[in-house]
């Protein structure tokens, strides 16, 4: 890999100005694919969730599928957009091998959704407003596998595997307005939008948009202009890029390329780049002299699609409460500041303390542990914290057991790593290990006793009312009893003897 | 007794429900006419002996155990190889298709088989439908049975010759624009296509999507009504299929009358060009009309001029999409695959060799129509065209109840005059093009045979969209009243083969 000129980031933001664009495909949830009756479901057999349409097979025909239509139009009215009163789907005509009908049908100049906004807050609070040009309905294509080459690319296999299982399953593409006057926080909003929407997805209920499955992925177009210029400058367009940091990273290597092609006097080359997660550089995939000419034409299998204004208004009607309102509402009911709600929504941490809460537990323990144990280890294993093998309930019984006394942080600590080692609900850790906080008082009583004979000084302090000094003798109590002790009836203990 | 090949197809089924006929022995007196006959005439490409004979046994047993049976049970019928048929060959008269076994029925394919009718085998036709004579079929041309030297039209050929030549008394076909009608009309049968949408498009391998449509081929106008009702009636699978009753088609074949009826004659569609005897015929037919009590009204629809010029850009437009799907990945021909070609080489290479030289004038003709920078100037222009047809259509019918034109402005033309001359070619689906455009229902049906050179001449009779039954009382009354005139169904005035 050829190493790429980057102008430094302050360098390049002090004589240019980023904008952006950003698509994101999503794959709906929908049991059955967009214009057929296959399933959706993850993981089956290649090529087993096929039939005539899906395959392209001479002859068949698609017919379109109502709750693809109904999704397309919850995520329209959930980005402020409006709902077009009648549209069409259009083909997009190309040829690759895994486009079954070598068209994809897409919308075009008619789409279902268009002209809305999306408000994404920054890290420090900041609400900035995304623009949105349009939501449009589309099928994804299969899927090739390339077998045989050094990049897993088509260029240089020797074989290609297709599964055509993915073919059909229903996208909604949304696309934004240009991206302006973001400055240097250009890659922030690019990720903050990301996981906004994501969120958005979410609580619709039409994804479960995890971008790791592809089920949301993210092109990020970007240009620079000389500050003060109006006319946009040349864009690249990174395909693929699918973790919220890397959206981040590819911009932000996007921004200083370009600065230092562009600072050296040389032209930016309209093309597609690949991110490269490893070093989160951009490397250049195809050249697009021209506009590639797809030859849109209205699709004539396909008759208009004209939603029925009261279903609009009935859909707009029951949307749930949106996620940007709802971290409002949670930020004042847990008592955080708007930094750690943040750090709540990157950590996609939101439903699940909110379902912990649900089981039972106060809302600064369940954000506890999700955000500090439960993120750390998400963290280590490269996973998504709702993949990390633990329940919100589980986290709940946790937490009421530290709260009856049962476990102090300690333990809770070692039983979570039971449960994810797969040992078993939170109670049948503490049996199996023998975790329970040492709760018998005549053994507490020996151990605090001993503790003061071992610190003569320190007991003395705090009969003298250094209640400071406490803490020492604590340390001790535990050492004495492996960290099974109660630390508050130890210190309650501790000063029944020493004060009276 | 007559002869079993020579009954009508409603006969057949009231002989076969009586006992009088089995199943078995009229499609074993089919088979042997084929084996007979088809040597020379070429109708079939495919004859599927073995199912069309469990077909008939499976009728037989139906009714030897008091079961009731459909009208068109134990009527054999020519599938156009258009049409999938579950384990049985398609290929849509392309070498691109050669060999596959499509894994699913048609939704007429399927129909076809609930009503019992047996089906022979699949026929004859231009490759992908792009055509006007089966010379364009990969697999060599078919004869008219009045003339073997000379075409039996197309696209559909090979299903209008299997009528008139007795390999079978019903057939499918489909019309784009013609391709139903024009052979019916060179070969002197009866063809129908029925209102767009309203026969199930799922399953007949698309050549132009918005123009497309399947439909009945006999040789009496009652036949067609029988089959049409078999095949028609909306369809889940295809979008564009019309959620409305079958119009009472069946009915009105047995009606047949057209006193006070208002019929139209369309300026446009006659007059220069046409062949003299044609012309006569077409008069002739006029006359009898209002013999037989209809009112005959002179109309204009100006727009019509533009239409093989708007069909010529929307046609091959939808086909160069429709057609992208042949690229050697999942089915078919594929040629190239040795290990030293790319994909993409591959799919080259076997559209190359898998397509004929109309095939991919088409395709590049509509390639070129959608580029951008000139859909506007084509397949927009061509859309509005479309519209003022369908206008000047909607016109004509404030007016009149039916329009009645020549079905093609000659009689059939010998094999190879006119392969080299596309444009030639073209124009025998002069008077055709416009319902196809408009998306409305029309019918050929024998007028005659023109007196220069003895050969059939079609009456097309046009309904509005949804009317289809209007095409059967006309067309009824028409056959009836020829008929009597001629002392015999006018087939009968074919050479023996
Ligand atoms: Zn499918």
């Amino acid at each position: 890999m050829t190493v790429t000129d980057l102008l430094s980031y302050e360098d390049a933001l002090a004589s240019y100005d980023p904008v952006m664009g950003l698509e994101v495909h999503v794959e709906l949830g929908t049991r059955t694919k967009m214009f057929c009756g296959c399933s959706t479901a993850l993981g089956a057999e290649p090529n087993s969730q096929t039939c005539p349409t899906c395959l392209g097979l001479p002859g068949a025909l698609p017919v379109v599928n109502e709750s693809g239509v109904e999704s397309a139009i919850r995520i329209g009215l959930a980005l402020n957009c409006e709902i077009a009163q009648w549209c069409r789907f259009a083909r997009k005509n190309y040829f690759y091998p895994d486009m079954p009908k070598n068209f994809q049908t897409s919308q075009y100049d008619e789409p279902i959704a268009y002209n809305g906004y999306l408000d994404v807050q920054l890290e420090d609070g900041e609400v900035f407003r995304v623009h949105i040009e349009r939501a449009h309905m589309e099928e994804d294509t299969g899927k090739s596998t390339h077998i045989g080459g050094a990049t897993g690319r088509i260029h240089g296999a020797s074989h290609s595997l297709l599964d055509y299982n993915r073919a059909g399953i229903p996208l909604i593409e949304i696309v934004t307005k240009p991206i302006e006057g973001a400055g240097a926080r250009a890659p922030e909003v690019a990720r903050a939008y990301v996981a906004e929407l994501r969120e958005l997805i979410r609580a619709l209920g039409v994804s479960e948009a995890r971008m790791e499955m592809g089920q949301l992925r993210c092109d990020v177009n970007l240009s620079l202009r000389p500050l003060g210029e109006k006319k946009f400058g040349t864009r690249s367009e990174t395909k693929n890029v699918n973790s919220l940091r890397s959206v981040e990273r590819a911009a932000r290597f996007e921004i200083q390329r370009h600065a230092a092609v562009l600072s050296s006097g040389g032209t930016i080359v309209q093309e597609t780049r690949h991110f490269h997660e490893e070093d989160g550089s951009t490397t250049s995939g195809r050249i697009k002299e021209e506009a590639e000419d797809y030859r849109y034409f209205p699709e004539p299998d396909l008759v208009p699609i004209a939603p029925p204004r009261e279903w609009v208004e009935e859909l707009r009607g029951s949307l749930p409460e949106l996620p940007l309102a709802r971290r409002e509402r949670l930020k004042k009911e847990w008592g955080i500041s708007d930094f750690e709600m943040q750090s709540a929504l990157n950590a996609g941490a939101i439903d699940l303390i909110t379902a912990t809460i649900d089981a039972g537990a106060d809302a600064a323990s369940a954000r506890k542990w999700w955000m500090g144990e439960l993120a750390r280890h998400a963290n280590e294993a490269g996973v998504e914290l709702s993949e990390v093998a633990i329940t919100p309930q589980q986290v709940a019984r946790i937490s009421a057991l530290v709260a009856a006394g049962e476990l102090n942080d300690k333990l809770a600590r070692q039983v979570i790593e039971g449960v994810l080692a797969g040992e078993g609900d939170p109670d049948r850790v503490v049996e199996k290990r023998g975790l329970k906080v040492v709760s018998d008082e005549g053994a507490l009583n020996a151990a605090v006793d001993q503790a003061i004979a071992d610190n003569a000084a320190v007991a003395d302090k705090i009969r003298g009312g250094n209640l400071a000094a406490a803490g020492a003798l604590i340390g001790a109590v535990m050492k004495l009893t492996r960290g099974q002790a109660d630390a508050k009836r130890v210190r309650e203990l501790v000063l029944e003897k020493l004060q009276g | 007794m007559t002869d079993i090949i020579r009954l009508t197809a409603a006969e057949t089924a009231a002989r076969i429900a009586s006992g009088e006929l089995t199943a078995v022995e009229v499609a074993e007196a089919h088979l042997a006419r084929i084996e007979a006959v088809d040597e020379k005439v070429h109708a079939y490409l495919h004859v599927d002996r073995e199912g069309a004979l469990a077909q008939a046994r499976a009728v037989d047993a139906k009714r030897a155990a008091g079961e009731p049976l459909g009208p068109l049970a134990g009527v054999p019928l020519a599938l156009k190889d258009i049409f999938t048929t579950e384990g049985v060959p398609t290929t849509v008269g392309s070498k691109i298709l050669e060999g596959w076994i499509p894994p699913y029925d048609a939704t007429v394919t399927k129909r076809l088989k609930d009503a019992d009718v047996v089906i022979l085998g699949k026929t004859n036709m231009d490759e992908f439908a792009m055509g006007s004579s089966t010379e364009n079929s990969a697999y060599g041309p078919t004869g008219n049975p009045w003339d073997l030297t000379r075409v039996p039209g197309g696209s559909g050929g090979g299903s209008a010759a299997a009528l008139a030549s007795y390999q079978a008394p019903l057939a499918i076909g489909t019309d784009t624009g013609g391709s139903i009608r024009q052979p019916a009309a060179v070969t002197g049968t009866v063809g129908v296509k029925p209102t767009y949408g309203g026969v199930s498009r799922y399953g007949m391998v698309a050549f132009s999507s918005s123009l497309d449509q399947g439909g009945p081929c006999a040789r009496t106008v009652l036949d067609a009504a029988l089959l049409h009702e078999v095949i028609a009636g909306h369809d889940p699978m295809d979008s564009t299929s019309i959620d409305a009753p079958v119009p009472p088609v069946v009915e009105a074949a047995r009606s047949g009358d057209v006193a006070g009826l208002r019929v139209g004659v369309v300026k446009e569609l006659g007059g220069e060009g046409y062949q003299a005897g044609v012309v006569e015929r077409f008069n002739e037919s006029v006359e009898l009309l209002r013999g037989l009590g209809a009112e005959v009204v002179e109309l204009s629809c100006p727009s019509f001029t533009y239409a093989l010029a708007a069909y010529y850009l929307i046609a091959p437009s939808e086909c160069s999409s429709n057609l992208a799907r042949f690229d050697a990945m999942r089915y078919g021909l594929r040629v190239g695959d040795d290990g030293s070609h790319s994909a993409e080489e591959v799919t080259a290479l076997t559209r190359e060799a898998g397509f004929g030289p109309e095939v991919k004038r088409r395709i590049i003709l509509g390639t070129y129509a959608l580029s951008s920078g000139y859909y506007d100037a084509y397949y927009g222009s061509a859309q509005k065209v479309r519209t003022l047809i369908a206008r000047d259509f909607e016109r004509a019918f404030e007016q009149v109840d039916v329009v009645v034109s020549p079905t093609t402005p000659t009689t059939a033309f010998p094999i190879g005059e006119r392969v080299d001359d596309p444009l030639a070619m073209y124009l025998a689906d002069l008077c055709t093009i416009p319902v196809n455009l408009a998306g409305n229902a029309a019918m050929s049906l024998p007028c005659g045979l023109a007196p220069e050179d003895g050969l059939p001449v079609g009456l097309q009779i046009i309904a509005p969209a949804l009317k289809d039954d209007r095409l059967y009382r006309v067309g009824a009354a028409v056959e009836a009243a020829f008929v009597a005139k001629w002392g015999h169904p006018l087939l009968e005035e074919a050479p023996q083969l």
